[in-house]
C-alpha cells in the first residue's frame, strides 16, 4: 500500500457511492481495504470535510501545442488540468500543424507522458486540416490513441462530408463532436447578436447560427446511426433542439461550459475582451435554459473548452481579439457554485464531469472501487478564493472571471496513484 | 462649469444634465465663429491630437477648428486599422502619442469599442469621434442642438430617423441622445437594416417612410452605403430609392415647418432627393456650422473639468 485516503465523503457517481470511507492505492491502482489496520510506510491524506471522487474529465479544451506554444503547451496546460482537478483532458486538433494523422497525435501523447500531470487524449480533426474537403486518416489516428474526432473551432460545412465522416467514424467505434456553427450566418461576428450587441455596435452572431446545425447534425446522427456529440451548447434552443432528439432516441450527447451557465452578454458592455467566446456568451434566458438542461439531463457534460490565449492577442480592439477563455481551473469552482445553491445535487454534478463524459466517448466509466486507476481528486467545498489572472498556472491569463469570489475549489489531484504537485 | 469625467465615449455614458450643459456651452461659443478674429485664448498652450484610423473630412476639419479657435494646438495623425499590420498595436500608438505629453485625443476608429479600450489605458482625455457602429456622440449632440436652435424645444418632439440603422453610430447616438431630453423617436428602414431588439433602446420601428415620417418635427436621413447591396441586405439603389428616399412628397406628411437633417456625406438621390436636400426644411448646412461649436463645447467642457482650462 503507498497512499491512503482518509476519512473523506467518497462520491463514486459510476456506482452511486455517497459516503464517508478511506480509499487505499497500490501503485497506480485502487484496491480493496486491507484486513489488518497495518498501515506503516503508507502516505496518508487527511481528507476530512473534503470530497473525494474519480479524476475530472475534460472532454474539450485547446493545449495549443504543437504551433502556438506562446499561448499554451502540453506540460503548462496539463499542469493547469491538474490543478483544476483533472486527470483526463481531451485535446481540440486545432493546433499547427492540425492534429489529422497519427504523427501529430503521437507527438501529443508522447509530451503529455513526458509532462507526467494528467492524461491526454487527443481528439483528431475529422478532414484534412480542417479544411472540411477530405476524410483525415480516422482509424490511423483511433489507433494511435484518439478519442472522438472533431474540426472544433470550425463546422463540417458539407452536410455530406458530416454525413460520411459520423458513418466513418462509427466504423472505428469513436463519437464524433460537433462545433456546431453556420459560417454564413456567424460570418464577422465578435458577440451574441441581441440587445447588446445593437446597443454596442458590434456584429452578432445569432442563436440561429448555432441551433441550424444543430438539428442538421441530429438529422445526420439519426440517418448515420452514428454517436454524435455536440460541443459547447449555448443557446435555449440548441437544449431544446438536443432534448426533443434523445426523446427520439437518437444517439446524440450534448456538453457545456462553464462560461454558458454562468455569464451572459450584458458583461461584454464594457467592450470587455476576455469575455470574447465562440460560441458567444448569451442571455439571460439562454444561460436559465442550460441550467435546466444540466438539470434535466440534455446536457450530460460539462467541458471546459480551455481556449488560453496570450495578453497581446486579447489587449486590443474587440473585434481583434481572439475568441475564448482560460478555463480549466475555474471550471470546477464555477460548476460548484450550482452544487451550493441546489441546482443540481452534487453526485450528478460530478457525474457530467466523470462519468458522463465517457460514456459520450465510449469509454469505461471512472470509478472508485477496488481495481480501478487511482485517478482520484479531493475537492474542498467550503473554500473560498477569489480568481485572479495571476493565480493561474495555464500560460493563458485570459479568465473571463477575474475578482469572482468561487466556493469549492479542488485541494489535489492524484492522477496513477501520484499526488500531482502544481506549486511552480 | 465643467464636466466631470476624463473622456467623452458616447451619448450613453452623459447624463441629461451633462448634455445640457454641452449644449449651453456651445451657444456662448457659436458666437465665436462670428467674430472677425475667430479665436478664445481657452486652451492656450494645451496639446490635442486628432487621431483618425479611418478617413474623413467633415470631422476631423471641425474638431481641428473647434481646437484652434479655443487656441489649442492641434495635429493630425491619420492612421491605417493596418498599423496593427506592421506590428503596432491601437494601444501602443496611442502610448507613443501620450508620451509626447497631449492633453487630449480625439479617435475615430473603424471598430466599435476601441476609444473605450483607449481611455482606460491612458491618461489623456479621449473623446470619441465615431467608432464603428457604435456612437458618435458629437454628432448627436450637434443634431440636437441644432433642433433646439431651430425648434426652441426637443421634449415631445417626433423624431424619425430613417435608412441605415443597423451600420449606423449616428443613429444609435441620436437615439440614446433624444430618448433622454424626452422626444419620441422613430427609427425606420427595411428590416435587414434594423438592428435585432432595437426597441429596447427606446424606440418604435417602422417599414414604411411614410408611417414614421407621419406628424413628424424632424426627419433624419441616413446615408447608405451601396456596397451593402452586395452582402444581401438590399436589392440595390432604384428600390432603395423608391420605397426608402425621402422625397417632396413624403415630406409633406410631416408636420408644417418640419426640419430635414442628414450628417452627410449625402448620396443626391438615393436617399434624398435634391429638392429636399437643397430645400426650405433642409438644416444640412447648419449642423455642419453647428458642430465647431458644439465641438469646441466638448473640447473645453473636459479640458475644464480636469482643471487644465
Amino acid at each position: 500500500m503507498t497512499l491512503i485516503i482518509k476519512g473523506g465523503r467518497v462520491i463514486d457517481p459510476a456506482n452511486g457511492t455517497d459516503g464517508i470511507r478511506d480509499i487505499y492505492i497500490e501503485g497506480d491502482k485502487i484496491i480493496q481495504p486491507p484486513k489488518t489496520k497495518k498501515t506503516s510506510g503508507a502516505e496518508v491524506i487527511d481528507a476530512r470535510g473534503l470530497i473525494v471522487a474519480p479524476g475530472l474529465i475534460d472532454m474539450h479544451c485547446h493545449l495549443r501545442e504543437p504551433g502556438f506554444e506562446y499561448k499554451e503547451d502540453i506540460a503548462s496546460g496539463t499542469r493547469a488540468a491538474a490543478a483544476g482537478g483533472f486527470t483526463t483532458v481531451c485535446c481540440m486538433p486545432n493546433t499547427n500543424p492540425v492534429n489529422d494523422s497519427r504523427p501529430v497525435a503521437e507527438f501529443i501523447t508522447g509530451q503529455a507522458k513526458k509532462a507526467g500531470f494528467c492524461k491526454v487524449l487527443p481528439i483528431g480533426a475529422i478532414t484534412k486540416g480542417s479544411m472540411g474537403t477530405e476524410l483525415a486518416e480516422i482509424g490511423e489516428m483511433a489507433e494511435a490513441g484518439c478519442i472522438g474526432f472533431s474540426d472544433d473551432g470550425k463546422p463540417v460545412v458539407n452536410a455530406e462530408m458530416m454525413r460520411h465522416a459520423l458513418e466513418y467514424a462509427k466504423t472505428f467505434d469513436r463519437t464524433i463532436i460537433s462545433h456546431c456553427e453556420e459560417p454564413a450566418l456567424s460570418a464577422g461576428g465578435v458577440m451574441n447578436e441581441g440587445a447588446v450587441s445593437t446597443r454596442l455596435g458590434l456584429r452578432g452572431i445569432p442563436a440561429a447560427a448555432e441551433e441550424v446545425m444543430v438539428a442538421r447534425d441530429i438529422s445526420l446522427a439519426r440517418l448515420a446511426g452514428a454517436r454524435l456529440h455536440i460541443a459547447h451548447v449555448s443557446t435555449a434552443g440548441s437544449v431544446e433542439l438536443i432534448r426533443r432528439a434523445k426523446a427520439d432516441g437518437i444517439n446524440v450527447t450534448a456538453e457545456t461550459c462553464p462560461h454558458y451557465f454562468t455569464l451572459t452578454d450584458e458583461g461584454v458592455m464594457s467592450y470587455n475582451t476576455y469575455l470574447k467566446v465562440n460560441p458567444p456568451l448569451r442571455t439571460e434566458a439562454d444561460r436559465k435554459a442550460i441550467i435546466e438542461g444540466l438539470k434535466d439531463g440534455t446536457i450530460d457534460v460539462i467541458a471546459t473548452d480551455h481556449a488560453p490565449h496570450a495578453a497581446s492577442e486579447k489587449d486590443v480592439e474587440f473585434d481583434l481579439a481572439p475568441f475564448g477563455i482560460s478555463g480549466l481551473e475555474t471550471a470546477l469552482a464555477l460548476a460548484m457554485a450550482l452544487a451550493h445553491s441546489g441546482l443540481i445535487p452534487m453526485a450528478e454534478l460530478l457525474r457530467k464531469f466523470t462519468v458522463n463524459p465517457a460514456m459520450a466517448l465510449g469509454m469505461a466509466p471512472p470509478s472508485l472501487l477496488p481495481g480501478a486507476p487511482a485517478d482520484i481528486v479531493l475537492i474542498d467545498p467550503e473554500t473560498e478564493k477569489t480568481v485572479r489572472p495571476e493565480i493561474l498556472l495555464s500560460k493563458g491569463k485570459n479568465t473571463a472571471f477575474s475578482g469572482l469570489v468561487l466556493k469549492g475549489w479542488p485541494a489535489a489531484t492524484i492522477n496513477e496513484g501520484k499526488k500531482i504537485e502544481f506549486k511552480l | 462649469m465643467a464636466l466631470k469625467k476624463k473622456d467623452l465615449l458616447g451619448i450613453d455614458y452623459l447624463e441629461r444634465a451633462e448634455i445640457e450643459e454641452i449644449i449651453s456651452t456651445a451657444e456662448s461659443f457659436k458666437e465665436v465663429s462670428t467674430r472677425d478674429i475667430k479665436k478664445v485664448p481657452a486652451l492656450r498652450g494645451r496639446t490635442i491630437v486628432n487621431l483618425f484610423f479611418e478617413p474623413s473630412t467633415r470631422t476631423r476639419t471641425s474638431f481641428e477648428l473647434a481646437a484652434k479657435r479655443l487656441s489649442a494646438d492641434i495635429i493630425n495623425i491619420s492612421s491605417s486599422t493596418s498599423s496593427v499590420v506592421k506590428g503596432e498595436t491601437l494601444l501602443d500608438t496611442a502610448r507613443n502619442i501620450e508620451a509626447m505629453s497631449s492633453d487630449m485625443i480625439i479617435v475615430r476608429h473603424s471598430m466599435s469599442g476601441a476609444p473605450i479600450i483607449l481611455a482606460r489605458a491612458l491618461k489623456s482625455s479621449v473623446i470619441n469621434a465615431g467608432d464603428g457602429a457604435h456612437e458618435h456622440p458629437s454628432q448627436a449632440l450637434l443634431d440636437l442642438f441644432t433642433i433646439k436652435e431651430r425648434l426652441g424645444k426637443v421634449e415631445g418632439l417626433n423624431i424619425a430617423i430613417i435608412g441605415d440603422i443597423a451600420h449606423s453610430r449616428v443613429a444609435r447616438s441620436n437615439i440614446l441622445c433624444l430618448n433622454k431630453m424626452g422626444a419620441n423617436v422613430r427609427i425606420c428602414g427595411p428590416a435587414t437594416l434594423i438592428p435585432a431588439d432595437i426597441e429596447k433602446m427606446g424606440v418604435k420601428v417602422y417599414f414604411r417612410p411614410e408611417d414614421a415620417i407621419d406628424g413628424a418635427d424632424v426627419v433624419m436621413m441616413l446615408r447608405i452605403q451601396v456596397e451593402r447591396q452586395k452582402s444581401g441586405l438590399f436589392p440595390g439603389v432604384r428600390e432603395y430609392s423608391r420605397f426608402f428616399g425621402l422625397n417632396l412628397e413624403r415630406v409633406r406628411l410631416a408636420k408644417e415647418g418640419v426640419l430635414i437633417m442628414h450628417p452627410g456625406p449625402i448620396n443626391r438621390g438615393v436617399e434624398i432627393s435634391p429638392e429636399v436636400a437643397d430645400g426650405p426644411y433642409s438644416v444640412i448646412l447648419d449642423q455642419v456650422t453647428n458642430g465647431v461649436a458644439v465641438r469646441m463645447a466638448i473640447i473645453y467642457l473636459l479640458a475644464e473639468g480636469r482643471g487644465t482650462a
